[in-house]
Formats: structure tokens, sequence, C-alpha cells
């Protein structure tokens, strides 16, 4: 039995189908009765969900729209519309597709101001999204993201820089992104398939590092109870990335200078030499020119490391990048955390587009990541940013921040909190709190004894 | 083998969103006839601890709102029934299934238009 369309009458001289009407409109649109129920729908509507009117008459609009937005937070429950309420979100369709949505309920009144149903419009932002990707991509290198004047130049040498095999030397204050730059230079080069092996030259004691660049062996030293390969060994046909190579002691930076020049190690103990075929790519916080000029880094080491340099800016130099940079991060926490967050408040944009951030990159992922895990609102306020950055305030002009910042005005509290040291700091305030009873201490927390058990073990908490 | 049905739920309908429940009803068909029922309620929503859930409980059916294909393959690959796009009391669905009658897209809500009952058979 076909459900028959209504007719408007009044508006034109003759009557209108009210069926007819709605399907020339290429929105999917449906009416909907007070309690949300279904009843009508357009073709376009029938098309996005693949229910047909027949289907949907008089169900719930949860059941034929299957939003996120309909099961989380549904934009008319519990409160009264007076206006039509936006909101972005995805729905599964009938034949099982996720497609990102915008949906649009608006209320309906009579004469009299009452509310007698809705209208509920649905645009499938599947194209928009797309698009959004490459635009995206467009301000991007694999994985190094920006579209400031400084980072597009950087984007236009990277590929070249890749393609070719010269040692590198990235320079650039901490957490700006040697590393990132380092693999995305390996990854597009002809090495990619080759390892990409990397050295923290500060992290490990100049007896150590001999052996660890080298190798060494077996019997070369008292406990060389085995031959071991060496970063060159392993790195062979592929790149070795030696980070903060400021800090190579002197007597090693000789050793380096005649691999750059003969691309041939010996190994501790061993007379044999091996020949690796390995691309040098170097960075460093620390000003090499100052250290030369100080001579405590080889001037003959940093002519061959820098045939091709790339300096990163920090964020403070790139301030347009801060905006990009937060819903890159935002993107990916959102999807790691399983949280439906869309973004940041105005006042709490204000703010991290204001800070400075003394940290670059690292700190800003950090800021975004704590946040996204303190957010309990789909937006993230200023009240889930850090603590310290609520206490510095904000200065209205972004030029006015610039690089010479009196060391006074710098935040008080560690800039690299993030949700992991946070949650420990709850644990052992916890622990305190219950006096070393776990069960007590899970249950403040709104956890379970394992939960709790586990997160202990996690963060190698001592709490016996 | 046992029957035994998983169902995501949202008070007494069966959940809209397969990937978006964080209660489920399991149900054991006994070999007397009896049914055994116990709720699980998630720790968070996610449909790959559900499909995770699925397989530990050795389920044999699953009666869920809207799935992604790539879960509904999933738990098909695993031979295991599901019966998608099923709207209504769980209870109901529940009910139709075991005389037979439960397909997918079945529509077992009270269908209502400002209060008052809708033919559309």
């Amino acid at each position: 039995m076909p459900i028959p369309s209504p007719a408007i009458t009044h508006l034109l001289s003759s009557e209108l189908s009210f069926n007819q009407l709605l399907d020339e409109i290429p929105l999917a649109t449906a009416v909907l009765d007070r309690d949300l129920h279904i009843v009508w729908l357009n073709r376009a509507f029938e098309a996005l969900t693949g229910f047909s009117r027949r289907d949907a008459l008089g169900v719930p609009c949860r059941h034929i729209v299957r939003g996120r937005i309909c099961v989380e937070n549904c934009p008319a429950r519990g409160k009264t519309l007076d206006s039509p309420v936006p909101c972005e979100s995805d729905m599964i369709t009938r034949d099982r597709f996720r497609l990102p949505i915008k949906l649009t309920l608006s209320p309906l009144t009579d004469t009299h101001g009452d509310l007698t149903g809705y209208v509920e419009t649905i645009e499938d932002l599947r194209a928009v999204r797309e698009l959004d990707n490459k635009k995206n991509q467009a301000f991007s290198f694999e994985g190094i993201i920006g579209r400031s004047q400084e980072m597009e130049k950087i984007f236009q040498t990277l590929p070249l820089l890749a393609q070719s095999d010269v040692s590198i030397l990235i320079t650039g204050e901490t957490g700006t992104g040697k590393d990132v730059v380092a693999e995305a230079i390996h990854q597009t080069s002809h090495r990619t398939g080759g390892p990409f092996i990397k050295v923290n030259c500060g992290a490990l004691p100049e007896t150590l590092l001999e052996s660890e660049l080298f190798g060494h062996a077996k019997g070369a030293f008292t406990g060389a109870v085995a031959s071991k390969p060496g970063r060159f060994r392993m790195a062979h046909n592929g790149t070795l990335f030696l980070t903060e190579v400021g800090d190579l002691p002197l007597a090693l930076q000789v050793k380096l200078l005649t691999f750059l020049d003969d691309q041939v190690i010996y190994p501790l103990g061993d007379t044999r030499p091996f020949h690796a075929n390995v691309r040098i790519i170097a960075a460093t916080h620390r000003n090499l020119e100052q250290m030369v000029a100080s001579g405590t880094f080889r001037q003959d080491l940093l002519f061959r490391l820098n045939v091709a340099r790339v300096h990163l800016p920090p964020l403070r130099e790139r301030r347009g990048d801060i905006r990009i940079l937060l819903d890159h991060f935002l993107a990916i926490y959102r999807t790691k955390l399983g949280k439906g967050i869309r973004g940041f408040s105005r006042e709490a944009l204000t703010r991290l587009t204001h800070y400075r951030f003394t940290g670059n990159v690292r700190e800003l992922r950090n800021i975004v990541e704590f946040s996204a895990s303190m957010a309990t609102d789909p937006i993230i306020g200023v009240e889930n940013l850090p603590a310290y950055l609520l206490e510095s305030v904000p200065n209205t002009c972004p030029e006015a921040m610039g690089p010479v910042r009196p060391m006074g005005a710098e935040p008080p509290l560690p800039p690299h909190q993030t949700w992991a040291t946070t949650e420990r700091e709850m644990i052992l305030k916890a622990l305190e709190e219950s006096r070393g009873k776990r069960q007590l201490a899970a249950r403040r927390l709104g956890w379970g004894r394992s939960t709790l058990w586990r997160k202990i073990k996690h963060y190698g908490i001592d709490a016996s | 083998m046992l029957t035994k049905f998983l169902i995501p739920i949202a008070s007494d309908d069966v959940a809209p969103r397969f990937d978006l429940a964080v209660e489920v009803h399991i149900v054991t068909c006994l070999t007397g006839g009896e049914m055994e029922t116990k709720t699980v309620v998630l720790p968070q929503a996610s449909a790959e601890k559900l499909c995770h859930l699925i397989l530990t409980e050795s389920i044999t059916c699953v009666i869920c709102g809207a799935i992604e294909e790539e879960y509904f393959q999933f738990l098909s690959w695993k031979k295991i029934t599901v019966i998608d796009a099923v709207a209504g009391p769980w209870e109901k669905a529940l009910l139709h299934h075991l005389k037979g009658e439960l397909t997918s897209g079945a529509i077992l809500c009270h269908r209502t238009v400002e209060g008052c009952h809708v033919d559309c058979s």
C-alpha cells in the first residue's frame, strides 16, 4: 500500500504535492515529529541512508540515521531547540558504509511558536573530507606539517636532498622535528629499502660509543666475548642518523672523519676493514660553528657533514603553522583516545596561538595529548589545557611575542608535562591519601584494582 | 554446540550502532529449552573489543543494529551469523529469531507518529 502524500494548499493557486516538493530538494531531508519519529523523508534521504520511506515511517530517527551524534549526544535530547543545530558526525548506511556527515536539526513551530516537530537534513561530507586531506597533504612532506614560507622552502629542498646521496646536517632547536626530517629523507631516498639506524651521540659514554658505532672483534677488550657489528655495519646500504652530533667526543670525530673520507670502518681490535655503503645524516641543536671556534668540534668534520644543511625554524618563527599543527595532532589523538573531540574553544585557541612554545612542536604535541586526554566535552576548553599555560598571561598581538622574550616570562612549570606524568602523579597522590591501600586508592581514582595494579606496574611505582 | 547470542543494547532496544554500544546481552540457549542471560558492560565503546568479546565468548549469532562492512565480514568469516540493521526491543528481536522470523533490516519498533500508531503493512 503506497503511503499517501500530503498536499500543500494556499502556497500557490493550485495544490502542491508535498512529496514532489521534498524530492526536488537535493539535500537528504526528513520531517520528524516531536518525539523524533520519522514522518516523511525525501528521495535524497532514501538514497543516503538506504532506508525507504515505508521502512522509516514512524520509526525513531536514530534507528534510520544511525549517526554517532544520535547515540552519543542527540541535539534534541532533553532540551528544546529554538534554532537549527548543525553538527558534524558520521553515520552507517544500510549498505554498512560509514560516512562523514553534517546533520542539521531544525525545529518546526506552529503559528503560535509552539514546537510541532523537526526538519532534519544530512549532508554527505565525503567529498569535503577528501578535499581536506588533499589540502593538508599540500602542506606536508612525509609527516612534517607546515604552511609557512620557511617550511615551504624546506618542503621544496627535502625531495631534492633525498634523491642525492650527500651527507646532511640538520640543525634546529630541540623539538623542531630533526628526527622526523631525517627519517623522511631516508624514506623518500633510494635507500628506503635499507635500514635506518639512529645513534644518539650524547646518550652513550665515550668508551661505549666507539664500539657501538664501529663495532668490535671478539677479544678486543675485557668482556668482548663476541664480535659486535656496530651501527655503521648495521646501516650498510641504508642511512645512519647521528643525532646530537655536537656531543661526539673529539677522538671519535676523527674516526668519523676517516669514514666520511674512505667509506671504510675498522672495528675495534680488528685488522680487516669493512666497506660500509652508508649515508650519514647528522643533527644537532648546538651551534657547531661556535664549537669549532672554541675547539670542541673539528672544523674538517663540520665541512664534511655540512655538504647540505637543513635548518628547522623554531615554532615561534612560524606562528602560522601552530593552528595546522594543533589540528593535525588533535586528529591523531582523537583517533588514538577514541574520543569524539571536535576542536578547541575560541579562548583555548587564543591561549595556544599566543603561547611561546619553547619546546617547539614536541611541546605542542604534548599539550594536545594532555588536553585531549583531559577533555570530557567535544570541545577542548581552557580548563583542559595544562596549568602552566593558564598561568602565563596571553598576549593579544602575536607579533609582540618575538624571539626576544624576557626570561622571567617563561612558564613556571615544566613544559613537557604529558598525560602519562599527570596520571602517574594522580596515582601517587591517591596512594598517599589512602595510606598505600590499593583498594581504597583504586576507588578514589574510579578504577578497578586490576587497572590500578597494571598502571602501577606500567609506571614502575613502588607501592609496597 | 550451544547456541549463544550476543545483542548490543541501548536500554531496552537493540543498540542503533554496533561500534557505539557499551552494553551487551549474552543469551545462551540451554539444552532443556531454557535460556541464560548475562549482561556485559564494556569500559569503552569499540567495535574491535566487541568482536574480541564475541570470539572469546564463543558466540554463534549476533543480532545488532548498524555495523560496518569490515566487522560484518570479519564475523561472517569467523562463521558467526550476523543479523544486522535490526531496530526495536531486543527481547522481541530474540523471540523473532527463535521463531525463525528475524531477517536483516527488520524493524520491530512500535511505529508512531505524534503518539498514534501507524501501519506500514
